[in-house]
């Protein structure tokens, strides 16, 4: 055995999705079998378990292992293990698909970078199928790849497979989302997850460790426009250092930068780290300090770019918004936006849309309940700094806290056109 | 960006949040190698200071090595350390022999309670990992515990985009987790890079290693001929064991884990 150390493999973070009792807790649980990532013991313990509850062998309890979930047969919180395919490691999160639970379901896939969606071949598309792909979507996450499960329930038969396939696709399809691939699997079973199936030779796609092994890691934010908001500022010695993450773009000594909302101006007189391997430009993910040449009175929530490339700035927002929480979102009430480091108080001024997610019709309303989707325009009390989301995805997407609770998060869209510009 | 540093950059993202959101905070430092990767991580995101007080809960059964490691460093870096320990419920003569998870309840729980009720500390960080068992998996980066530092682990915060549930009311107070998405291996792989001091504990002695560290009663060791970081890595990257196989208080019941940390346990 050798005992030099591997240099660190590629690592990327997939979340799987669908409706209750779809299978997906199984296809996990199988995906780690059947790719040797069990830690020893675990196969034989969660053998015990339904042996002694007198269940055939479930693999969804290497996952589910909150006891009520074990009784109840379903996943109430997301759960995140890490899996290896010969190319890569896996972070794989686990997404309850109960509508009550959807909170935690967008807790995982919003730390995705490309998701399964899971359909029960038997029972074809069901309204968390609609509604998770709509907010994968929401969310940002453009790779798909569908898994159409318990195949062995239908005999393996290619009609239900392309039946499904086609209702599922042309939802996705109006979404503007498009898979790269259908896989038919038996997660129970093993088909078509590591192995290709001999119940299916109809089928010539990839198999799911395969559609994985194809997803794109995440791309480089390095080539945007610089955005580091400011987080805190210290003055733990004698200078006072800005803290923060960059979120996009770089920054280096000698940058004329520009403060937003406030509109200060300042040159960077250093970017700080501490016992770092790294010098010179901070990129694009990297929590750095910065000091300046000159002191400034700046306060976490600003925006850190360049002059030339400055995110936008105002009271108003239009956004396309999901709600989570028990109370309906509704014009008057008051809320907290948080963008990035800044959290500003603002109140819903209209509500220009709800989306019934299971059919992507239009409802007329003027309140948000749980779990609808729509779009939405906010007053803010003080100016924002901002991106829209298909700019610049870190600083162009927001959450809203109703009382203590984060309760919705939403996507900044382009301002609308005024039509009475002269 | 290289795998480390990703790691490093999210965690010092939320220790900064942590520190910017809590006025009464503090951290929790079990002298093992997850709470010290913290503790280092805190002097990365404090460029070289640590703000916030260390918490060491004492339960008398922690091997002698620990304490002098802890005291060795805490002079070293200048840290300022606060150590909790239920002298009520030792001077009742508690112990394992009580029944481990009634031990570790009264000790570990109740003993961090009493110094968190004593100093009025609203948020709680720990270097807890979701690699580790099957109920950490399930949590939330800020998590919110109430009054009798109950976790409700069926209703939890949603958590996306790094937007942390850091509004609550008077009642509640907050665990932290900024090692939450690390892996052992992933830990181990860091000390070695940043050559952090670790305790050595973790290095085999005729034949066995710590693995996992904690009270000498209920923590044994595992096989092992790892003598240098560099064998740790190797051992783990062929071994299908679990980390906390030596750690007796989990094998106690099915969900023992569950149950523990459902009244607060760390």
């Amino acid at each position: 055995m050798s005992t030099s150390i591997e240099t660190p493999r590629a690592s990327i973070s997939i979340v799987i999705v669908g409706h209750v009792d779809h299978g997906k807790s199984t296809l996990v649980g199988r995906l780690f079998y059947d790719t040797d990532s069990l830690p020893e013991g675990r196969y034989e313990a969660v053998a015990r378990v339904c042996e002694q509850t007198g269940k055939p062998f479930e693999f969804a309890f290497l996952l589910d292992a909150l006891e009520e979930e074990r009784d109840q047969g379903i996943t109430i919180d997301t759960a995140r293990a890490q899996f290896h395919t010969a190319l890569r490691d896996y972070v794989l999160i686990d997404a309850p698909g109960h509508k009550e639970f959807l909170k935690n379901m967008v807790s995982g896939a919003a730390a995705a970078e490309a998701a399964l969606l899971l359909i029960d071949a038997e029972e074809g598309v069901q309204e968390q199928s609609r509604r998770h792909g709509y907010l994968l979507h929401l969310l940002g996450i453009r790779q798909v790849v569908v898994v159409i499960n318990k195949m062995d329930l239908v005999g393996f038969e290619q009609w239900v497979y392309e039946d499904v396939r086609r209702e599922y696709l042309d939802f996705l399809a109006a979404l503007g989302v498009h898979p790269q691939a259908v896989v038919p699997v038996s997660a129970r079973e093993g088909d078509n997850i590591a192995r290709n199936s001999e119940h299916m030779p109809w089928y010539d796609g990839p198999t799911v460790v395969e559609a994985l092994d194809a997803f794109a890691a995440r791309t480089s934010r390095e080539h945007l426009p610089l955005r580091l908001p400011v987080q805190d500022v210290y003055k733990f010695d004698h200078r006072r250092i800005i803290a923060g993450r960059v979120e996009a773009g770089a920054i280096a000594e000698g940058d004329t930068v520009l403060f937003s909302p406030s509109g200060h101006r300042g040159v960077v007189k250093s970017i700080e780290r501490w016992h770092s391997p790294r010098t010179g430009p901070a990129q694009a993910g990297e929590s750095i300090g910065i000091t300046l040449t000159e002191q400034l009175f700046i306060e976490r929530g600003e925006i850190v770019s360049h002059v030339a490339d400055a995110p936008r700035a105002g009271t108003e927002l239009r956004a396309n918004l999901f709600w989570l929480g028990d109370r309906h979102l509704a014009p008057g009430r008051p809320y907290v936006l948080k963008l990035a480091t800044q959290e500003i108080p603002c109140a819903v001024a209209g509500v220009s849309g709800v989306i019934n997610t299971a059919t992507l019709g239009n409802v007329e309303a003027h309140e948000v309940a749980k779990n609808e989707v729509a779009t939405v325009t906010l007053s803010l009390k003080a100016p924002v700094a901002y991106d829209c989301f298909t700019d610049i995805v870190e600083t162009g997407r927001f959450v809203l806290v109703d009382g203590y609770d984060v309760a919705g998060g939403g996507i900044v869209l382009p301002p609308v056109e005024n039509d009475f510009t002269i | 960006m290289e795998h480390l540093d990703a790691l490093e950059n999210q965690s010092i993202y939320i220790l900064r949040e942590a520190y910017k959101k809590f006025k009464k905070l503090a951290m929790l430092w079990s002298i093992g190698k997850d709470s010290t990767v913290l503790l280092w991580l805190a002097r990365k995101a404090f460029f070289g200071h640590c703000p916030i007080p260390l918490v060491h809960i004492d339960t008398s059964y922690k091997i002698p090595a620990m304490i002098a490691f802890r005291d060795e460093l805490v002079r070293e870096w200048n840290l300022r350390l606060i150590v909790g320990q239920n002298t009520a419920a030792l001077a009742d003569g508690m112990g394992p022999e009580r029944g481990r998870l009634t031990c570790c309840t009264a000790l570990k729980t109740e003993g961090l309670q009493l110094l968190m009720e004593e100093r009025g500390f609203t948020g709680l960080i720990l270097g807890i990992r979701r690699d580790e068992e099957g109920t950490r998996a399930k949590e939330r980066y800020f998590s919110p515990r109430d009054k009798h530092f109950e976790w409700n682990y069926k209703d939890q915060p949603p958590e996306l985009w790094d937007q942390f549930k850091t509004d609550f009311d008077a009642d509640t107070h907050i665990r932290i987790h900024p090692l939450l998405h690390w892996t052992e291996i992933d830990v181990w792989e860091y000390i070695k890079r940043e050559e952090i001091p670790i305790i050595d504990l973790y290095f085999a002695k005729d034949g066995e290693r710590y693995r996992s560290l904690g009270c000498w009663p209920c923590t044994g060791r595992v096989k092992s001929n790892a003598t240098t970081i560099d064998e740790i890595i190797a051992e783990l990257r062929s071994t299908n064991t679990s980390e906390r196989a030596g750690r007796a208080q989990d094998q106690e019941d099915t969900y023992a884990m569950q149950k523990l940390r459902a009244k607060g346990y760390m």
